[in-house]
């Protein structure tokens, strides 16, 4: 039981003093912060006793007393004229009226403690809002650095994007850190989309080795709204992504992808849930993984349909490729359907390589390793291939064929 | 340039290659023809390498060079190429970017230099008029969605690009409508030249009809137990391969038939 008292000590404390220090913010945003740091204290860290976490022992990260990262350090920026981007506590001040009806509204802080601990620290976070009826070709970016580090810190990351009436846009969140160094992100994003909303959303997680990545992102969808989500996870010695998105209003339309790319002892754990709450909503997933060395992958995905949902039609799909005979992966889809004209499919697939197909490509000459290399991308390219930011698809399929020794010519095909 | 010396070969504990001889001579097109079980998909996968068959006789030279020692893709490096029966489908990797990585390896092994995207290209529009090839076709993922028809041509087409001084195409007919046959039956006369060898592999004499061989040689119960001209085809058509259905036993003490 002591060590139970510790885990969550060391948050308690810093909190203590940051109240003190941030005793003078808008008191709705005091009182919020107080109202989360309380849930955290009543649930603490989930263990593996915990249905969402029973494949995800969190010791390593648990035990260490990471300590605040100095205020200040947000992401870097990139947004086209017309966005506005700035500070969330800023925002909150100055917009209130865009901010106060969404901020942490959608990411549920009574039941996950990481999101209650992240609400706790709220501070240096990042609203974004997207105006009704504008469109917007440039993406907006986000680029988060864990920089230079002593001693085991942690930040808690905090986005809110508003995406108004009608607004097409796309958004780019990224997480690089040092390798060789114990740190931890928590984040959370949160994104509303208004009726008529077109938002195309990347993420890309390039943690060090040593980091601990855990984020969610929340998504509520609006009606006739469009929502498409890349979540690329290559980082981390633990890295774990709740992707929710709650459908709020007929004929919108979800798409959450995902590849997540493990090795040496890595732990990557995707846990996805679309509510379909209104009728005449399409959802697809589609989340692959690449496992090798001794890691492993946790995919677990629910489709929850409520009563009136009727017409939903919902897709999801999780393929693994482990390349090692150590490499694990758990995968876990959840359908709960409670309406009864819907159209609902889900399918998991494990394997390994094709050996005719190696086999083929090297009586054609390639290498064995090439072979493996070759198929390997393949694979990965059925999710990168349909991302739309040239620039960002073509660094990560440098990125990918790097890691894996893929022949030259692969990097030129575009799909 | 391709010498089979007393080649036996088995899977698992089943002995199905029995001392194989055979010589195939640059320009030469030579065709095995044998029943069911006879050994010829072994034959190609032992030539070929594939791992789960065990030579346990025997030996194989290809331009005076051990080929049972070397690996796959060294034999394919070599000149040695394969028109599968069964061609894998492979989605994900389109026909330019795997044959670009295959071209680019036998070149690098040969010391040649590597070809760019623009030059690729330039090999492939003149290649894929000998097989009727589409643009549409080479980006598409190798041999998804191809009907059996369209894996086969895939196959000629490849050997049209790699250029392999010995091709070996195994039952390249089945599954081939009247107008899929022609394709590629034209499509592997017109890469018939001085240098390179053919053997062609397969059941049924009509596939000889188009590729008219220089030599037919009849597999039965993993041995060559009759070679002559393409005359022989005929012949084995007309009477069917009962006339060769000599017994185990038989075969076992009549010596092999002299190279035609």
């Amino acid at each position: 039981m002591t060590a139970l008292i510790d885990d969550k000590d060391t948050y308690l404390s810093a909190f203590a003093r940051f109240e003190s220090a941030r005793a003078k913010d808008r008191p709705a945003l005091v009182k919020l912060r107080h109202n989360a740091i309380e849930r955290f204290a009543g649930l603490g860290f989930p263990t593996l006793e915990d249905e969402d976490w029973r494949f995800t022992p969190l010791a390593s990260l648990t035990r260490v007393p990471f300590q605040m990262a100095p205020s200040g350090d947000g992401p870097e920026l990139m947004y086209p004229d017309g966005v506005i981007v700035c500070d969330l506590v800023q925002a909150i001040a100055e917009h209130p009226e865009l901010v106060e009806p969404h901020l942490a509204r959608y990411a549920d802080f009574e039941e996950h403690a990481f999101t209650a601990l992240n609400t706790a620290f709220l501070q240096d976070g990042t609203f974004v809002y997207i105006p009704p009826d504008r469109v917007f070709q440039e993406p907006i970016g986000l680029n988060f650095f864990a920089s230079a580090i002593d001693s085991p810190l942690v930040w808690h990351r905090r986005v809110l994007i508003v995406a108004g009436r009608n607004s097409q846009a796309t958004f780019c969140e990224t997480y690089n850190g040092p390798a060789g160094v114990a740190y931890f992100t928590n984040a959370v994003t949160e994104i509303v989309l208004d009726e008529g909303a077109i938002l195309d959303h990347y993420k890309v997680q390039r943690e060090g080795n040593g980091a601990f990545h855990v984020a969610t992102i929340q998504v509520r969808m609006g009606r006739s709204s469009n929502f498409s989500s890349h979540n690329i996870a290559f980082g981390g010695k633990l890295a774990r992504n709740d992707v929710n998105a709650y459908l709020d209003g007929e004929g919108s339309e979800c798409t959450l992808n995902g590849l997540y790319v493990g090795g040496g002892e890595q732990l990557i754990d995707n846990h996805t849930r679309i509510d379909h709450a209104s009728p005449h909503c399409a959802s697809h997933e589609l989340y692959k993984g690449i496992l090798d060395g001794k890691s492993r992958g946790v995919f677990s995905g629910t489709i929850y349909v409520h009563q009136d949902a009727q017409k939903t039609d919902a897709k999801q799909t999780n393929q693994t490729l482990l390349l090692s005979d150590d490499a694990v992966i758990d995968t876990k889809p959840q359908l709960e359907i409670f309406a009864d004209d819907v159209k609902c499919t889900h399918g998991a697939t494990v394997g390994q390589l094709d050996a005719e197909a190696v086999f083929y490509l090297r009586t054609r000459g390639i290498g064995a390793e090439e072979a493996r290399a070759l198929l390997t991308f393949a694979f990965a390219n059925d999710v990168v291939g349909r991302i739309k930011i040239d620039r960002l698809r073509s660094e990560l399929e440098q990125l990918l064929f790097a890691s894996r020794k893929v022949p030259d010519g692969t990097a030129q095909e575009a799909p | 340039m391709l010498t089979i010396f007393n080649l036996h070969a088995r899977v698992g504990d089943k002995e199905i290659l029995r001392g194989i001889n055979l010589k195939i001579n640059p320009g030469e097109v030579h065709a095995i023809m044998g029943p069911n079980g006879s050994g010829k998909s072994t034959l190609a996968g032992v030539l070929a390498g594939r791992d789960a068959y065990e030579v346990t006789e025997g030996n194989v030279l290809f331009n005076g060079k051990d080929l049972l020692d070397m690996d796959a893709e060294e034999r394919a490096r070599e000149g040695l190429f394969l028109a599968f029966q069964y061609p894998v489908e492979i989605p994900g990797v389109s026909n330019r970017i795997f044959l670009q990585a295959a071209v680019n390896s036998i070149r690098k092994h040969k010391g040649e230099p590597e070809l760019d995207a623009a030059e690729f290209l330039a090999l492939l529009r003149r290649k894929s008029k000998i097989l009727q090839m589409s643009d549409d076709l080479l980006k598409r993922p190798v041999n998804e969605g191809f009907s059996g028809g369209e894996k086969k041509r895939n196959e000629i087409f490849q050997m049209a690009v790699l250029d392999p001084k010995l091709a070996i195409l195994d039952e390249t007919d089945s599954g081939l409508d009247i107008d899929a046959l022609r394709i590629v039956s034209d499509g592997v006369n017109a890469l018939r030249n001085k240098e390179r060898g053919i053997l062609v592999i397969t059941h049924y004499q009509r596939l000889l009809n188009h590729i008219v061989p220089d030599f037919v040689h009849v597999l039965v119960s993993g041995r060559i137990v009759k070679s002559g001209g393409k005359e022989l085809a005929l012949e084995l058509e007309a009477k069917g391969y009962q006339e060769f259905g000599w017994s185990d036993a038989e075969i076992a003490k009549k010596p092999q038939p002299a190279q035609a």
